[in-house]
């Protein structure tokens, strides 16, 4: 099978893992969304047996996953408890708000933190990377909620940035072009506290992987033929350093995302991440299942992203998927 | 660097000693009183003993739900402050009850280093109190996470084979999950208000057991390096038992591995259970934590007018930049040993 392949099969691998997983914790539970209702003297204890059954909680644990399984494939993630609709669209209707926040956080990351990295790595031990270095070190230890607090106590406080939701109250009455820059400029702080602190971390690692290739002997030899530093940065080390540094933004989006819920609940994007959390205070089963499975998706297809960019990068692993033929 | 942390913990596990008040104690006259100012000149000239004046709430600011620059110092009586005084009883390790304090003034005045919240606790108190428990959560899940992932990862790296697999394939199922998700879904799955004991426990248990993954595989591959060397197999060839080859040869090389890892996973676990709290899913109220402190701030109104109130984030820095220049030490000294 080929690289591809493999990568794909992993990654269906993965999601049932974690449906699997998922179930596996409800089972192990020992609250439900029913207790509240069952202090209530008022619903007689057949209501809440009834609307257990309703909802296939009275099921065994396999008999349920075999039935939540078979309607996941059809893009039906179950039935939320608390709002009364079904899951998909709901977290559709959310996840896409996140997307948008972590596809913008990403791309402005990387355009960021790789010229970044190189500057640092070509000037080693100049002023340039020694502020880079202190500065990342600094921003890896703040734990991304007080930063997330930190840079929204300044943007409420001088009133930098909009604050709160995605869109203005006047959202509607707006022109096409004023709605873009309302949503723009509510997104830019919660883009802007994620690009900081991941910025931090990857600013790290492409400086330590261009700083392992220019130590390589053909780099020597290349600068022995008096090729100019741009052309040998740009045309000789970054692609063979390009490797590790797209196999980390595939571990990275874990991160991202993890810190994207974070945000979302401080500064009130209606993303995932607050949904989330309104579903875990109130039990709602499914909703929380669902939200796990989105976020999984959005790992393994961001995973898969990497790995058609390594392939496209990278002649080695063409070679050796060539080879498994 | 070390100072620092010894410091730190013992300033935190003595945190009854050096908070002059009970964390839990409100002071309904006294709702988000700026921090007490502590003076040394007063119109007769300097003292030596410090001392304190009333805080007095005068008319309000310019808003009727605010508090901001309500207060106002009585200048009328001074209060000094004493040190080593007798005050609201606590345990010292919850074991020995005393009522000694490291300062205090005499009622009615009160000495607020950091000011109160919104109910009028001392937040300075708080800040200790709740240090203790978010520290010791991150400390306990630590544990957790690297006996089970050394456990684990002994299991795979010494047995191989499909054990060896399937536990790796496990491993990076935990690893690609973005953990904020994974944790609050497990969280959603157990019981939402608990003892604080039993939180605690719960809380520390779940951060613990979802970051086992990373532990286990670094020490697998430890284990699996240090298996086949020459020393280990001399061992094995004498007769010596599986347990004695990993006790007395396997597992010191993975010392040092821990330790770093150790760490790095403190300052990453105090985060946690601090954003457990904070959302309102951890230590719950009236106990302090630093995350149920912080908590408050998700009105944008305190968080910009009562600036005292992000202590508990700026202990949280402080503690996190400690312990992981603690990890950078025992990084380097693990390079210097294996070249």
């Amino acid at each position: 099978m080929n690289y591809l392949g493999r990568r794909l099969v992993r990654a269906i691998l993965l999601l049932i893992g974690v449906s699997a997983l998922c179930f596996l914790f409800t089972e192990m539970a020992p609250g439900s969304f029913f207790d509240e209702m069952r202090l209530n003297p008022q619903i007689s204890p057949e209501t809440i047996a009834a609307l257990r059954s309703h909802y296939g909680l009275d099921q065994p644990l396999l008999v349920r996953y075999g039935r939540w399984m078979k309607s996941a494939l059809h893009a039906d993630l179950g039935y939320s408890i608390a709002y009364n609709t079904p899951v998909a669209p709901l977290l559709w209707s959310r996840a896409k708000n996140t997307l948008l926040l972590t596809t913008t956080a990403l791309l402005l990351t990387w355009m960021i933190s790789v010229p970044l990295g190189v500057w640092a790595a070509n000037q080693r031990g100049g002023l340039l990377d020694k502020a880079v270095n202190l500065a990342s070190s600094f921003l890896v230890s703040v734990p991304e909620l007080v930063l997330a607090g930190a840079l929204l106590a300044i943007a409420v406080r001088w009133r930098i940035l909009r604050v709160g939701g995605m869109m203005s109250a006047d959202y509607e009455g707006l022109s096409a072009w004023a709605k873009l820059q309302d949503v723009l400029l509510h997104l830019a702080l919660p883009a802007f506290i994620l690009v900081l602190s991941e910025t931090a971390v990857i600013v790290r690692h492409v400086r330590a992987s261009v700083l392992e290739v220019l130590g390589a002997p053909y780099v020597q030899a290349a600068r022995g033929f008096g090729i100019s530093r741009a052309r040998l940065l740009f045309r000789h080390v970054l692609p063979v350093a390009a490797n590790p540094a797209i196999s980390l933004l595939g571990f990275s989006l874990a991160g991202l995302l993890s810190g994207s819920l974070l945000v979302e609940v401080v500064c009130g994007w209606p993303g995932l991440g607050p949904l989330i959390l309104e579903a875990t205070l109130s039990r709602d089963l499914y909703l929380v299942i669902g939200g796990i499975m989105f976020s999984a998706l959005f790992m393994v297809g961001g995973n898969l992203v990497a790995d058609i960019m390594l392939l496209a990068f990278d002649p080695r692993i063409r070679r050796e998927s060539a080879d498994a033929h | 660097m070390v100072g620092l942390l010894a410091g730190l913990h013992l300033v935190l596990l003595f945190a009854g000693f050096f908070a002059p008040y009970d964390p839990t104690t409100q002071n309904r006259e006294l709702p988000y009183a700026p921090p007490t100012r502590v003076h040394f000149k007063d119109r007769l000239g300097f003292h030596l003993r410090p001392f304190v004046y009333v805080w007095t709430s005068g008319p309000g600011g310019d808003r009727p739900d605010s508090y901001q620059g309500s207060y106002q110092e009585d200048r009328s009586n001074e209060y000094p402050v004493h040190f080593f005084v007798s005050g609201p009883s606590y345990r010292v390790l919850g074991i020995y009850e005393t009522g000694m304090h490291l300062f205090g003034v005499a009622e009615p005045a009160k000495v607020l280093l950091f000011g109160t919240d919104g109910y009028g606790r001392d937040e300075w108190s708080r800040l200790l109190f709740g240090g203790q428990i978010s520290v010791a959560a991150g400390i306990t899940a630590t544990f957790v996470a690297l006996l089970a992932g050394s456990v684990l990862g002994i299991i795979a790296g010494y047995y191989g084979r499909w054990i060896d697999e399937s536990l790796m394939g496990v491993t990076e199922l935990f690893l690609s999950l973005p953990w904020l998700y994974f944790l609050l879904g497990v969280r959603a799955f157990l019981p939402l208000h608990l003892s604080t004991i039993r939180t605690f426990f719960l809380l520390t248990g779940v951060i613990g057991l979802i970051g086992w993954a990373r532990p286990a595989r670094l020490v697998r591959g430890v284990v699996l390096s240090s298996r086949n060397r020459n020393y280990v197999l001399a061992a094995r060839g004498f007769g010596g038992s599986d347990f004695y080859l990993l006790r007395r040869h396997i597992l010191p090389e993975a010392f040092g591995l821990l330790l770093t890892q150790a760490a790095l996973l403190v300052p990453r676990y105090i985060a946690a259970e601090v954003t457990l709290s904070f959302f309102g899913l951890g230590v719950n109220e009236p106990v302090p934590s630093w995350g149920n402190m912080l908590s408050a701030l998700q009105q944008y109104s305190v968080l910009i007018s009562y600036g005292w109130l992000l202590a508990p984030a700026c202990a949280l820095v402080v503690t996190s930049v400690i312990y992981s220049s603690l990890a950078d030490v025992f990084h380097s000294r693990l390079k210097s040993y294996s070249t």
